[in-house]
């Protein structure tokens, strides 16, 4: 397969708006890294670090869709670099949205800290959720960079175990809460933040449902696991 | 070659079977085998020497003009094989219309430039052809720049409107399907969106094949485009599928600039 265009000022032009794409999935990611060490350590120095990156987040995302549209405006791309582009312009929407929760969980944990409550609460116990979706969001990142659909199908399947940790998680702060009615406004901050965590793991899927997109072509939003399978075989 | 037939509801206008074209000892198309949906614009596109000017070419037996020329196996319009036919040609022509890259206005007036055509197959009074002259200058959507010239010299309208004269000459005569070989690359880009409107306005009414260099006008004005490859048809889809996702990678790298 050739993968040179006849104009390299093309080429250029999409590698370099991949390589944006690719450094604003590492800035949330660290964002998330320092998210959930701020919870695990409740630190408001952290958690402050964490809504201090948005500024930067959001100014990527605006460079992103600028350059996007410039490409398009000039270039008229079809088919695979038409595929590519939107999945560009889709997974950056995510990765924000991911900067969004990350922002969320410090806010939630300065709010849990100031509430005087943290150490009697089960916060410990995100810990698995959380890794597991920053781990999936890095998974899918690099299944993007990659355009490897097998790794994609992966992260589909995966996705589900994050929901299931947070149903069991949810159903554990429904006892705390039970036991003492005091607990309710931080067990609240801390439902907020496990959703956060949750949501992650959906933007995760999203952007590994844009790989199949770009390579495939077929749009597996909503698709039964059965199909997607077909599609990426 | 997978045969290229495409799920329609209409019938093909016209259907290719093993078509094969020598220009003397050059095999200038190979084995091509395609339906042309009726009522529909199909777009041929590819790079220069595909073949996709000699298809359309076969198509109203224009290449008969040359000796050296020749092809070989089916072209049916009307179930009827037109490469053996013993249909006149003339007939043939004023059924499979063709407007040609360049304008080509007869030296005469605007008026006369669609009558000629016309009297060579029908004897109409001059009432008559009054109607049908404007009918299809309306049609190519050049009657209100014209309506009060047309004793004026055919060559004296703009590119883009000597065009559109050229299609209104094609279709006077009542073609059933229309062949455009490149009909907008000498025009600007307001006249070439005036073509490519008339263009989608004349699928209601015949069959329309145009060969394009212009991907991104295949790509608006095409129902289904076939691609083309030193002489082989590459792929044939609806245009959308063909623009958004090929199924052949020779297509794909050519649509996207990646081809040389």
């Amino acid at each position: 397969m050739s993968e040179k265009h006849l104009s390299s000022q093309f080429d250029s032009e999409l590698s370099a708006v991949s390589t944006r794409v690719m450094e604003l999935g590492g800035l949330v990611e660290s964002q998330i890294r320092q998210a959930i060490y701020a919870l695990s350590q409740f630190s408001v120095e952290v958690a402050d670090q964490v809504t201090a990156a948005e500024v930067k987040v959001n100014a990527m995302e605006v460079d992103i869709d600028r350059e996007l549209s410039s490409i398009i405006a000039r270039r008229q791309p079809t088919a695979r670099d038409l595929r590519l582009l939107i999945a560009i312009s889709k997974a950056t929407a995510n990765l924000e949205r991911v900067g969004d929760e990350a922002e969320k969980i410090a806010r939630m944990v300065r709010s849990i800290i100031h509430s005087g409550a943290p150490r009697s609460l089960p916060s410990l116990e995100l810990r698995v959720a959380s890794d597991m979706a920053s781990g999936l969001l890095r998974k899918a990142l690099d299944a993007f960079a990659r355009l490897d659909t097998t790794a994609a199908l992966a992260i589909l399947k995966e996705d589900n175990l994050i929901d299931q940790e947070f149903d069991g998680f949810v159903r554990k702060l429904i006892t705390y809460m039970m036991e003492d009615p005091r607990m309710i406004s931080p067990s609240l901050d801390l439902l907020f933040l496990a959703k956060a965590i949750e949501r992650i793991g959906d933007h995760a899927k999203n952007i590994a449902e844009l790989v199949i997109y770009i390579v495939k072509g077929a749009d597996v939003r909503h698709a039964p696991m059965a199909h997607i399978e077909s599609v990426v075989k | 070659m997978t045969a290229n037939t495409i799920e329609q509801k209409t019938q093909p206008k016209l259907t290719v079977n093993k078509l094969d074209f020598f220009y003397g000892k050059f095999h200038a198309l190979k084995d091509i085998n395609l339906e042309i949906p009726e009522n529909k614009v199909t777009a041929f596109i590819g790079p220069s020497g595909c073949g996709k000017s000699t298809l359309l070419r076969v198509f109203n037996r224009m290449f008969e003009l040359y000796p050296e020329q020749r092809a070989e196996g089916e072209v049916i319009l009307d179930g009827e094989n037109l490469l053996t036919s013993k249909q006149d040609v003339a007939l043939l022509r004023a059924k499979v219309g063709m407007v040609f890259q360049k304008p080509t206005p007869f030296p005469m007036s605007i008026f006369d430039n669609i009558a000629f055509g016309v009297k060579l197959f029908e004897s109409l009074n001059a009432t008559d052809m009054e109607e049908r002259v404007e009918w299809a200058l309306r049609k190519a959507a050049l009657w209100t720049e014209v309506k009060d010239k047309l004793k004026q010299s055919g060559s004296s309208l703009s590119g883009g409107q000597q065009q559109r004269l050229c299609i209104a000459r094609g279709i006077a005569i009542k073609p059933e399907v229309l062949l455009l070989d490149e009909p907008c690359s000498a025009l600007d880009p307001i006249s070439t969106a005036k073509i490519e409107e008339l263009i989608i306005e004349l699928k209601t009414d015949y069959t329309v094949v145009i060969v394009t260099h212009n991907m991104q006008q295949a790509a608006r004005c095409s129902d289904y485009t076939a691609y083309m490859y030193l002489g082989d048809l590459i792929e044939f889809g609806a245009t959308e599928q063909i623009f958004f996702k090929p199924n052949r990678q020779e297509t794909e790298d050519y649509i996207t600039g990646r081809f040389g």
